[in-house]
């Protein structure tokens, strides 16, 4: 299990690579892997959005990540996970979240990964505000419900 | 008994500080906290309370030495 908060952009594709290639323990064992990458969109609520600042609860949100990821491994036989997370200065286009799960089979990875991102949704202490074009900044109030249909 | 409040976006702007640090005497809850803390202000219905990095409830017991925090719902992800 992995849990990392970036100040800096990251590239969630090197890391899924680089953490799968070192987490030698793992190979042959997993059949599946579900991949959940968040990246900041350049609209919101019908603005034109140019940037983002993510505000976080350092330690607490490290807490909370563990917290969540040791629920999901209890209610599914995971094999390892993966979270990285952005704080600070964002721009649209610029990855936010990534959420991996490796398994045997693919119904845990589904489950266990939806299950991971949504209670990170609900209960990681991140806070966005956004910077819009207009030049105004707004705090997001709160985050969409992820299993309603046409919700992001 | 030494409690160390924490604020953190939209509250903590609203309030103008990012934390207090308060004496107690005798036992105190989490809404104990905030009223000593903010006196003229009433807490926002929908603010979220952690000790000790912990989401508890407002009529959550204080001990010595703890992190009280209080902040919106969280919007990461």
């Amino acid at each position: 299990m992995n849990i990392k908060i970036y100040a800096k952009p990251f590239d969630p594709w090197a890391e899924i690579q680089a953490y799968q290639h070192s987490a030698q323990d793992m190979a042959g064992k997993f059949g599946a892997t579900s991949i959940f990458i968040g990246t900041m969109r350049d609209f919101n609520e019908g603005d034109d959005v140019k940037g983002m600042t993510l505000e976080h609860y350092p330690g607490m949100t490290e807490k909370q990540l563990a917290k969540i990821v040791a629920e999901a491994s209890q209610q599914w036989p995971v094999i390892d996970v993966l979270v990285l997370h952005r704080v600070g200065d964002i721009l649209p286009n610029e990855p936010i979240v990534l959420v991996a799960v490796w398994t045997s089979h693919r119904g845990d990875a589904f489950d266990a990964s939806r299950y991971i991102m949504e209670a990170l949704k609900s209960r990681a202490p991140f806070w966005k505000k956004e910077l819009l074009k207009s030049q105004a900044e707004r705090w997001l109030v709160k985050n969409t419900d992820g299993y309603l249909a046409g919700s992001s | 008994m030494s409690i160390k409040v924490r604020y953190f976006a939209s509250l903590k702007e609203n309030i103008g500080r990012s934390e207090d640090n308060l004496e107690f005497f005798g036992l105190a809850t989490v809404a104990d906290v905030w009223r000593a803390a903010n006196p003229d202000k009433v807490l926002p219905d929908n603010t979220l309370a952690a000790v000790n990095m912990d989401y508890v409830e407002l009529n959550g017991v204080v001990n010595d030495g703890d992190e009280v925090a209080f902040f919106p719902p969280v919007t990461g992800g």
